[in-house]
């Protein structure tokens, strides 16, 4: 049996900052739980029923500012800590630009994993060590959450939309994948495990993965055969928005406004097509809302990324 | 003039039709009460049937979660069972717990008012209570509901095949009842303070109440709506929370915290009274900084309502909307935080003494400081983070609903006790129970608080074999929670017929319900009093109290 553990691994950069706030918290409140406790006991004693000792008023004075003082007293901690902690989230909000980006689909009960060259596995995922992970997540039924208590990560995993997280492994090992929002009757058999390797090993193990097509590959077969290429695609004769260079491109609605290309808004368009027409362009596109499914959406994605004739469109 | 005590004169002597109690005896006069004090004895007793039904629940998972496998029990069953301690516990136990019985009992009393504003919906909103719970018991024997109490979308309006519709219902129902009471409590103070109780001498008690009756009737409706949209759309298929459809599922988490938010202050607020109360005739001086306990209710209350977003960190919402409701929840613990150290500072050149309310109080102070303080770590989105949807979630709930609701509503049984039966139950055992109680709720959840921060994730029937050590010990102590929750309706229920006569005034305290007689009679008092007094004259002004002695100062009614 191991030995019993008090607290878990550190095993990512965000786990140390999140612990070196626990420490402060608990630091702080500790002092204040500790001192007030010790003053109900002192209290209770010294001035228990029998006791000789002094009973008469405080002066008022000191009531008042006494009162004043501990409100104060309080509200500039519970001010300072709501700056500090905050200040560090902030930091730590959005994911390096260079992060590994990994897909995840949630749906009951398991974790499927797709990587960039298409190597897939289930309820396992493995990571290099010390590089920023980011992973795009979504779910096919209810909502899910995502969760390695040694990174001290945790992202609800939702339907219809896409969840994003990262993280950066520091050390290799294997760490427990938790999902912690109750989706149903095997809630708590919805579990798996994170494999952080050393980059050669991880490029190693990527590579020995068997090879299906790549994302980007299954994204251009589902954009023929959903029938996208006949309107959408460069040889086409129909008048229909061309995709090259969508993502990060603003993008004019019929309705007047205007917005940026991106996931979410090609989920949009392909989803509920009249009511993202694009000015200038009939309104004919049918809605493929119960056809495409969340995990083909993402592969359409990639497809169009690679369309995208700039660097930065390939890798968003 | 002089500090020589005042010989205690009762206002009221016991009238030869005799008290509520004998006012009738069959069970239809009891059905068909409309006076406060026999409904409050109807929720006791519902609220009480509900609560062991709440904890035969959860004794079974604290059994099961001996071993990491889960032997005994299906995973469908575990997740019904969690289902049923929660809803029961929260709207059946927790919500009507203090309010509905304590509340009732004592707020005219406490104002002296011969009832409460409206009796007839009083009896009707334990109708409701009652139609509610039997609704949800409903859902139970039919086969359970798996949602959680939380009934997060779209697993409850798309996916679970459980009896979901049924106990929404039930607590829609219910929630009726929390409207009708907190409508009836503010009606009630407002029109029927007796004269010379201005607003500034309300016992911290009645305080209490206004503020929980106004969380009821703002946030309730807001519950009774969300719920409605369930039914629309696991009922008529109105797309409302599926995002195939356009719905958003967050949506539901926002309306849902809107509401239960606030709820867990309807079960805090209330204790908070009962506590100060306790402490302040138990350490025999004048609450420390009255008008500051007044503003810190109000505000716990108000700031109460805008800070449900930090249920919701990791779900998905904006994170700068995350920023305002993580700053929002640190300000909210602070007028909590003065609550605390003037409770403390009320001992302070007091003449303590730790009768069983006392030792209830004492403990709650101590537990709800632990619960506190660990919602600061909740409000700070990084450890909430690594903590959300974790046991320390759960220990920290129980700590505020559990050690600090409940050991409240314990202090306030064992204080009016004498009050409500004219009885006194044996001390010694109430003692015990009391310490038992206090252990026995720190061996079950303070493992839980490093289950949590370990990773162990709630609503969980099999876990790692590693945390093991720690659900042992929970469940170990959950055993000694139990015997003690066993001890006092044993030894109250005694007491009613073998306990000695308790007098009108036997913790010698101020307030006006220990002005008639014990207990009461049919309305409350035969002359109506007056008030002259701030509340907790329990010694003159400038003098502390009197050591060794029990008699109050001046009681509300003595001019000073």
């Amino acid at each position: 049996m191991d030995a019993l553990d008090f607290f878990p691994e550190a095993a990512s950069t965000q786990a140390t900052s999140t612990d070196f706030i626990l420490f402060v918290l608990i630091g702080f409140t500790g002092i204040v739980v500790l001192s007030v406790l010790s003053l109900l006991v002192i209290f209770s004693i010294r001035f228990r029923r029998h006791s000789a000792v002094r009973r008469d008023d405080p002066p008022e004075w000191m009531k008042r500012d006494l009162e004043i003082g501990w409100s104060s007293a309080g509200l500039f901690l519970a001010l300072f800590l709501a700056w500090w902690t905050s200040a560090t989230e902030l930091s730590a909000l959005i994911a390096p630009k260079n992060a590994l980006e990994i897909h995840v689909v949630a749906k009951q009960w398991m974790w499927k994993v797709q990587h960039q060259n298409g190597a897939r596995e289930i309820n396992v995922l493995h990571v290099p060590v010390d590089e920023p992970v980011r992973l795009i997540m979504t779910s096919q039924d209810v909502i899910h959450s995502f969760f390695v208590p040694e990174f001290r990560v945790k992202q609800d995993v939702l339907p219809g939309r896409d969840s994003r997280t990262w993280f950066q492994a520091t050390k290799t090992g294997t760490f427990h994948l938790f999902c912690t929002q109750l989706c149903g009757t095997e809630h708590a058999r919805m579990t798996g495990e994170v494999v952080v390797m050393s980059g050669p090993d991880f490029a190693h193990w990527l590579t020995s993965q068997p090879v299906s097509d790549d994302l980007t590959r299954e994204g251009e077969a589902l954009f023929r055969s959903l029938g996208c290429s006949g309107c959408h695609d460069a040889a086409s004769r129909v008048q229909a928005p061309a995709l090259a260079g969508f993502f990060g491109s603003e993008v004019r609605l019929a309705n007047g406004t205007s917005v940026t290309g991106s996931d979410e808004l090609l989920r949009d368009i392909v989803l509920h097509p009249r009511e993202h027409s694009v000015a200038g362009y009939p309104s004919v596109m049918p809605s493929y809302a119960g056809i495409v499914g969340d995990e083909e959406l993402l592969r359409i994605s990639r497809y169009i990324h690679s369309l995208s004739p700039s660097p930065e469109g390939k890798q968003p | 003039m002089s500090g020589a005590t005042i010989l205690v004169r009762p206002l009221t002597p016991v009238p030869e039709s005799g008290n509520y109690l004998t006012a009738g005896r069959t069970i239809w006069s009891w059905l068909t009460s409309t006076d406060h004090k026999r409904i409050a004895i109807l929720y006791a007793i519902s609220i009480t049937v509900f609560f062991f039904i709440g904890a035969a629940a959860i004794a079974v998972i604290r059994f099961e979660l001996l071993t990491p496998t889960g032997q005994y029990i299906s995973d469908d069953t575990y997740n019904k069972l969690f289902t049923l301690h929660g809803v029961v516990m929260v709207w059946f136990f927790l919500i009507p717990s203090i309010p509905n019985t304590f509340g009732n009992f004592l707020l005219p009393l406490m104002i002296g008012a011969p009832d409460v504003a409206f009796p007839r919906l009083n009896l009707f909103s334990w109708y409701l209570n009652i139609a509610g719970g039997l609704f949800t018991l409903y859902a139970v024997i039919a086969g359970g509901v798996d949602t959680g109490w939380t009934f997060y979308t779209p697993f409850s309006t798309m996916f679970s095949n459980s009896h979901v519709l049924a106990a929404a219902a039930g607590v829609f129902v219910a929630g009726f009842s929390s409207i009708a009471t907190g409508v009836n409590f503010i009606a009630t103070i407002h029109m029927l303070r007796t004269e010379g109780m201005s607003w500034m001498r309300l016992p911290l008690f009645v305080w209490s109440l206004y503020a929980t009756s106004l969380v009821l009737i703002l946030a309730t409706p807001v519950l009774a709506v969300t719920l409605l949209l369930i039914v629309a759309e696991r009922w008529l298929g109105l797309p409302i929370f599926d995002p195939a459809h356009g719905g958003d599922p967050l949506l539901f988490q926002h309306l849902f915290w809107f509401y239960s938010h606030p709820a867990v202050y309807i079960m805090i607020l209330p204790a908070m009274g009962v506590v100060t109360e306790v402490i302040t005739c138990f350490a025999r001086r004048r609450v420390f900084g009255y008008d500051f306990m007044v503003y810190a209710l109000v505000a716990i209350a108000g700031i109460g309502f805008f800070v449900w977003g930090h249920h919701m960190f990791v779900s998905g919402q904006s994170p700068y909307a995350s920023l305002v409701f993580s700053f929002l929840s640190f300000v909210v613990a602070v007028p909590s935080a003065i609550k605390v150290f003037n409770w403390t500072a009320t001992l302070y050149r007091g003449s303590v003494s730790f009768e069983a309310p006392m030792l209830y109080a004492l403990g709650f102070i101590g537990l709800f400081a632990i619960g506190g303080s660990t919602g600061l770590f909740l409000a700070s989105i990084p450890v909430d983070i690594q903590v959300h949807d974790t046991y320390f979630v759960i220990a920290h709930f129980h700590y505020i609903m559990v050690g600090g609701s409940v050991s409240a509503f314990f202090a306030a049984l064992h204080y009016w006790w004498p009050k409500i039966t004219g009885k006194l139950y044996d001390e010694a055992w109430a003692r015990f129970a009391a310490i038992l109680m206090f252990f026995g709720f720190n061996f079950t959840f303070f493992p839980q608080f490093v289950l949590g921060y370990l990773g162990n994730p709630r609503r969980y029937h099999v876990y790692p074999p590693q945390f093991q050590v720690f659900h042992v010990m929970s469940s170990t102590g959950a055993s000694v929670l139990a015997a003690a929750y066993l001890l006092p309706p044993i030894y109250l229920i005694w007491s009613m017929r073998w306990g000695r006569a308790a007098g009108d005034n036997p913790w010698g305290a101020t307030g006006l319900e220990w002005r008639t007689s014990s207990p009461p009679p049919l309305h409350n008092f035969l002359n109506p009093p007056k008030v002259e007094q701030q509340p907790y004259a329990y010694h003159p002004e400038g003098r502390g109290p009197v050591p060794g002695s029990r008699t109050p100062y001046r009681t509300q009614d003595q001019p000073s």
